[in-house]
């Protein structure tokens, strides 16, 4: 019976002069940005009709400080989302980044010790990807697992550097926590060319196409002569040193680096790529959606923070509102 | 071939026969029992003192994360995955020692039940929406964890409240044998009287098959919401039963859930429970879990960093699952 009449409400609607509940799902489902940023802009108008006057150019760049990391390692999730992976590594690879840097700075100088880390990270995503592409363990295990092994070692490693102390570059700290011109966050300068290259390469890269087709249908992507480890190798590698570009700025943003710096932001980080569309199933998404669900979160969280809301509320409607709206996802696109 | 294989268990009973293809069936089982009984050799060799004491320590200490890794077995063998086991036991612990703190037997008792019944309730509203709105369970219990955690942080904002005497008495200590710690009569008891009947149903068979196939279940006259929905109360329940455990070990409701999520998963995976659902079942959890307790007192007993320990539970949950997934791809092959 309800089917029916959702046929019927779909042949009506391009009459229809006001968007009816059909188009608004066609939206959604082929335009899912634009909902996207209506709640952005929603919750940015309660936030400032809850605290009027907060949102100005200074309040503009502290969210985009804040929320450029999270989007960043959201970026790690999406692309491995779009395989039907996931990667709960990154808070433990982010965190071994920070620390590494802000340990080998002391002695080595920035670059030698910013380099140190991104090698690092990058080996433990060669291990990822290798243990899921090629041995084909299950992502969710995997990265779970590395997770363990880099907070373990880095926690010897901890023990082992307590006498050289931890320095948080001053460059660093310019890029992570600086604000130029009163609106602009320093971090733009690494985020910009990390966002243009990806909403691009998934979209018109050969590659991109690749991680899309191995999460759409691994089998027919191996039939039609992808090699599926080697897009799982790469990916997993991307994810680790995207995770340690994040882990830096947020080493720079709050001027502090410990083992475990970045562990609290691994959930919110798979969220914001959920709230953005993409599909933790694999095949449908993509990296402009999850920008703006990392800027949701951001917003939300200082709405939440300027309502004076306590943390255990800030969780509860956390929680809600990704069920929500991955919900809203699911109906409109058909998925089960 | 035709003995054993998709056949309810024990329904051609031939001695010998089945005896042999009840081993095939489980030898991933056997070999952890192997491996825990290597491992509690090596315990004793490296610490000729370590005696019932011991043992009784490593019962009490375990118990938590061992009703964890049942619960989080049950939703597994079902097809589905719970993020929110630690979220659910950390409702349960808060709830349990605010309600009982200064309180007599009778009510204590009272809020034990309930405290189960709202952990069943609790998993049941997990099971609801992912039936009800199709959205894929990992993102659901994710976001449920939040929804869970931030409850229990509602209800208790710091460690407090109150175990009953009788309910600490429950778990601590031998019964008859000092070899025989109470907590795991208790934890043996629960999985015995909520689990083994339930598996050997019409209900049981349901969860395997679901799991198996959700497909092949529905054109077999299964109910998959129904049959979803009640793999995430137990789970709820078992969790409820590891947040109890938890106030009657610490004494005290702990309202920030642990890493007893993710160790519930790791536990699965050594214990033989497949992640794809269908197979598995939840001694094999309940070894892997005491198997990683020992690993942890070894390293302890030898002198290594705990924190090198952590790596080295990782490298065996990660070194197990590669050699699980060889075997497997090895026998498609053959």
């Amino acid at each position: 019976m309800t089917r029916t009449a959702g046929t019927a409400r779909s042949a009506d609607a391009p009459r229809s002069p006001l968007l009816s509940g059909s188009a608004w799902r066609r939206i959604i489902r082929d335009r899912p940005l634009i909902p996207l940023v209506i709640l952005l802009v929603v919750l940015v108008a309660v936030l400032e009709l809850a605290k009027p006057g907060i949102v100005n150019g200074n309040w503009a760049a502290t969210t985009m400080r804040t929320a450029i990391p999270l989007a960043i390692l959201a970026a790690c999730q999406t692309l491995a989302m779009l395989t039907g992976g996931i990667d709960l590594s990154v808070g433990a690879v982010a965190s071994m980044a920070a620390f590494l840097m802000a340990t080998q700075a002391t002695g080595q100088g920035a670059v030698v010790a910013i380099a140190i880390a991104l090698v690092a990270c990058a080996f433990a995503g060669v291990v990822n990807g290798v243990a899921i592409g090629v041995f084909k363990v299950h992502p969710l295990i995997m990265t779970l697992g590395m997770s363990l092994v880099v907070l373990g070692l880095m926690s010897v490693y901890q023990l082992a550097m307590v006498q050289s102390g931890t320095l948080v570059p001053d460059p660093i700290q310019w890029l992570g926590s600086g604000i130029s011109f009163g609106f602009v966050p320093n971090s733009l300068v690494v985020f910009v060319p990390i966002a243009i290259l990806i909403v691009i390469g998934l979209r018109r890269s050969g590659y991109g196409r690749l991680l899309f087709a191995v999460g759409d249908n691994p089998i027919a992507a191996r039939l039609s002569g992808t090699r599926v480890w080697q897009v799982l190798v790469a990916l997993y590698v991307m994810s680790a040193i995207l995770a340690a570009i994040a882990g830096i700025l947020i080493a720079g943003l709050l001027n502090t680096a410990t083992v475990s710096l970045v562990e609290q932001s691994v959930l919110p980080s798979v969220a914001a790529a959920v709230i953005g569309g993409t599909s933790i199933i694999g095949g449908r998404g993509g990296y402009a959606g999850t920008i703006v669900g990392a800027l949701i979160l951001t917003v939300l969280t200082t709405l939440l923070t300027v309502l004076e809301m306590p943390e255990a509320v800030r969780q509860v409607l956390f929680g809600a509102i990704i069920v929500a709206v991955a919900a809203a996802y699911t109906r409109v696109t058909g998925e089960s | 071939m035709s003995a054993g294989i998709g056949m309810v268990p024990g329904a051609r009973a031939r001695s010998g026969d089945t005896a042999g293809a009840w081993a095939r069936r489980n030898v991933w089982t056997l070999g952890l029992i192997g491996l825990l009984l290597a491992f509690l050799a090596l315990t004793k060799v490296i610490q000729p003192n370590y005696g019932a004491p011991g043992i009784q320590g490593l019962a009490i200490s375990i118990l938590p994360i061992a009703f964890a890794a049942v619960a989080q077995a049950i939703v597994v063998i079902s097809g589905g995955i719970d993020l929110s086991v630690g979220s659910m036991m950390a409702l349960a612990s808060v709830t349990s020692a605010v309600l009982m703190k200064d309180q007599g037997d009778v009510i204590g008792v009272a809020v034990v039940v309930g405290v189960l019944l709202l952990g069943a309730t609790v998993g049941a509203i997990n099971g609801g929406l992912v039936v009800a709105t199709k959205v894929p369970d990992i993102v659901v219990t994710l976001a449920m964890s939040f929804v869970w955690a931030g409850t229990a942080l509602l209800i208790l904002n710091t460690p407090g409240g109150g175990a009953a005497p009788w309910l600490m008495a429950i778990i601590s200590g031998p019964l008859g044998s000092p070899w025989l710690p109470k907590a795991l009569i208790v934890l043996a008891v629960v999985v015995a009287v909520v689990w083994l009947p339930l598996r050997r149903s019409t209900m049981g068979l349901a969860l395997y098959a679901v799991g198996s196939s959700r497909l092949a279940a529905f054109r077999s006259g299964i109910a998959v919401g129904r049959t979803k929905i009640i793999a995430y109360a137990l789970t709820g329940f078992f969790s409820a039963m590891g947040g109890l455990a938890l106030t009657a070990s610490g004494g005290v409701g702990a309202p920030v859930p642990g890493s007893y999520t993710l160790q519930s998963v790791a536990a699965i995976v050594l214990g033989g429970v497949s992640l794809a659902g269908g197979r598995g079942g939840v001694l094999g959890p309940i070894i892997a879990v005491i198997v990683l307790a020992l690993v942890r007192i070894d390293l302890t007993f030898l002198g290594v960093d705990p924190n090198l320990s952590t790596a080295i539970q990782g490298v065996i949950l990660i070194g197990v699952v590669m050699f699980g997934s060889l075997v497997a791809m090895r026998k498609v092959r053959a």
